[in-house]
């Protein structure tokens, strides 16, 4: 048998040499809905590649809280609209819940950022002295403030790679130097690493971190002290998330003194959460890429399909005549399989070289990210393997199925 | 009488059933071919058509047989049941003691394989397929490895005198050519009766001669058994036995004049 295997590909590779355009135009759908497979699942999942980077920027196993919004009346303020996390709130969480391995907060205002002649405006954040742990923010020069610094509510600041394109010549070492954030003058101890982009499109390296303490007294002002706008937590390990955003709204529900009937007046946030609405968006896309590639793959597996009931009624008398010689209906059967399977396995391989070459060109040319997985070029192989199966099965029926006699005479 | 024929039906059956069994007797051993009261009845449509109606026949191993017979005689009918490539609608087939009626659709593929040889009036190679591997058809669907398949078609094409064109397309060979590499794919894989169905309906009397002397020197020097069916007297002239078909009957079977030269 394998010995009639190996001669039936000769033959179907010769059938198709035989006819070079029309096996190549049959064989074009095929290779058009596998390139696209190929090339859609590695952009696909280069997008989701880079979304799962940035979500990981934000910090490992991070849970953000933010104030609620007011509602007035039945008129709802927006996100962060009330002034109702407190440092204390930060302090009470973590006596409260062992889960957090940390807790820190922060608020931020725009400021004009000045040194010597240039200037720039950008946020300007306060941070509690656990932030930057929390964030995994780490330095290319200095270091993170003191203690000291904090109870002192000292003028120093940290500032991030975009802030020190804009305010600072190429070469110039920002350490040390002094810059105004309004009108008070900072001393700079320590220049951030880059983290790029965030996962809602931010540029994450366009700060300025100073003490909380210095913030709330010298910079921004405020009407209630200790009010934060944002509380940050961290836990051990990702899988306590879960837990620990239940744990956090128990305790800030009870601080806030809210009724079982009122809505929570904070939102809590983890970077799972974020990560999975820009995951969902690229997902969406994937498939709906993947649907219009099966939709090509459907119709160079009905191209094949056609083709072969052409060959078969071709080829009538030479099934005849194969039958006279003694070939069983599976003979033919294999034959034409074979043969299906010969064309779309080709175009199949084709479209994978195709979809390889394009995913690079879009990386190259378009600058997206793309990953080329095994996996897909696996699954589109089997996939073509499979369409050639499925459509090749009807025609190869059909030539197995034909009266011998009916088909000598075939004229 | 309704009772009256049915007691006629049943004697009928009964003569039969004697002619059987002196039949079994007489030669149903020794014959290659054995088939009695065969049947094939088609419908067109409403209609029924009876294109075979009653075929008892038996041929020996070695006989050179001409079968003959006007267009819709049934003789077409007849070779497709004894080629088995057709069932019959009624009736017993045995060939080679092995039963054809009841035989399935692989087993009548498997017959066709290792028994029965065909050559048509058209030739029907396998277009842009080399005569060496027309030739091996036969072999390759028996299973037998390239080389065993490509020794015996090069043989099977030295025999019908075809040395040197093992590699030319059947386009590239004149008629009486292909006709020969046809006869090489039919022989090659040593069957026991080669049937030919008008074989030199396409030929011009000088290739017709050569065709027709190979099949009397395969009958002659390696006794295999040929079936000619053909309404040319002058191509039934070289065998040994005529049947005649008629209105789906054996009209007539006798030997021809030369019947004596051929020994058995």
């Amino acid at each position: 048998m394998p010995a009639f295997v190996l001669l039936t590909i000769m033959t179907a590779l010769r059938v198709l040499s035989r006819n070079r355009m029309r096996a190549g135009l049959t064989m074009l759908g095929i290779v058009i809905g596998v390139a696209a497979v190929i090339a859609m699942v590695s952009i696909g999942q280069g997008a989701r590649a880079a979304v799962r980077a940035q979500v990981a920027s934000m910090g490992t196993n991070v849970i953000i809280v933010l104030p609620g919004a007011t509602t007035v009346g039945g008129v709802r303020g927006g996100q962060g609209g009330a002034v109702t996390l407190t440092i204390a709130d930060g302090l009470d969480l973590k006596k409260r819940i062992p889960l957090l391995t940390d807790t820190g907060w922060a608020r931020r205002d725009v400021l004009q950022l000045v040194n010597a002649n240039r200037n720039w405006n950008g946020p300007v954040t306060g941070i509690s002295p656990s932030y930057l742990t929390i964030r995994d923010w780490l330095f290319t020069s200095g270091g993170p403030f003191t203690q000291f610094d904090l109870d002192s509510a000292a003028r120093v600041a940290i500032i991030g790679q975009t802030t020190v394109e804009n305010l600072y010549d190429p070469g110039e070492e920002p350490v040390g130097s002094t810059i105004r954030l309004g009108n008070v003058p900072f001393r700079v101890i320590g220049v951030l690493a880059p983290k790029g982009q965030s996962a809602q499109g931010a540029d994450q390296d366009d700060i300025v971190f100073i003490p909380f303490s210095t913030a709330e007294r010298k910079v921004f002002g405020t009407h209630f002290l200790g009010s934060v706008g944002a509380l940050f937590a961290s836990t051990e390990r990702s899988d306590d998330l879960i837990e620990a955003v239940e744990e956090i709204r128990a305790v800030l529900r009870m601080r806030h003194r809210l009724q079982p009937e009122q809505a929570d007046d904070f939102t809590i946030r983890t970077q799972v959460d974020i990560g999975k609405i820009q995951e969902g968006t690229s997902q969406t896309l994937t498939v709906m890429l993947f649907a219009v590639a099966s939709v090509s793959l459907l119709v160079g597996g009905i191209g094949i399909m056609n083709i072969l009931l052409v060959s078969v009624t071709e080829r009538t008398r030479e099934i005849g005549v194969r039958m006279a010689v003694g070939a069983r209906r599976k003979h033919i059967l294999m034959q034409f399989l074979i043969e299906a399977v010969t064309l779309s396995l080709v175009g199949g391989l084709i479209g994978i070289v195709i979809g390889v070459v394009g995913a690079r060109m879009t990386t190259i040319v378009a600058g997206w990210p793309t990953i080329i997985s095994l996996d897909a070029i696996a699954t589109a192989f089997s996939f073509s393997v499979g369409i050639g199966l499925f459509f090749g099965l009807y025609p190869a029926n059909k030539a197995a199925r034909l009266n011998p006699i009916e088909a000598l005479r075939y004229e | 009488m309704k009772i009256l024929s049915r007691i006629r039906v049943s004697s009928g059956s009964m003569d039969n059933a004697d002619r059987l069994s002196q039949s079994l007797a007489k030669d149903f051993m020794r014959s290659l071919i054995h088939c009695e009261d065969l049947w094939k009845v088609y419908r067109v449509g409403d209609v029924e058509v009876q294109a075979l109606r009653g075929v008892d026949l038996a041929i020996g191993r070695g006989e050179f047989v001409a079968i003959m017979g006007a267009s819709g005689s049934g003789k077409s009918t007849l070779m497709n049941i004894l080629g088995c490539l057709d069932y019959p609608t009624r009736g017993r087939y045995w060939l080679d003691g092995l039963d054809v009626a009841g035989a399935k659709p692989d087993e009548l593929a498997d017959l066709r394989n290792r028994r029965i040889g065909f050559v048509f009036q058209n030739f029907n190679l396998i277009p842009r397929t080399s005569a060496l591997e027309n030739a091996q058809l036969p072999l390759f669907y028996r299973g037998l490895s390239l080389k065993e398949q490509r020794a015996q078609a090069g043989a099977a094409l030295e025999r019908v005198g075809l040395i040197g064109r093992e590699h030319h397309y059947p386009t590239q060979l004149s008629g009486g050519q292909q006709q020969r590499v046809a006869i090489a794919r039919a022989l090659v894989g040593s069957p026991a009766i080669l049937f030919a169905d008008e074989p030199t309906g396409n030929l011009d009397t000088e290739s017709s001669r050569e065709i027709l002397a190979i099949l009397e020197r395969l009958n002659r020097e390696d006794r295999m058994t040929i079936i000619v069916v053909t309404h040319e007297s002058d191509v039934a002239a070289g065998a040994s036995r005529r049947i005649v078909i008629r209105d789906g009957r054996v009209h007539e079977d006798q030997p021809t004049v030369q019947q004596s030269s051929v020994p058995g």
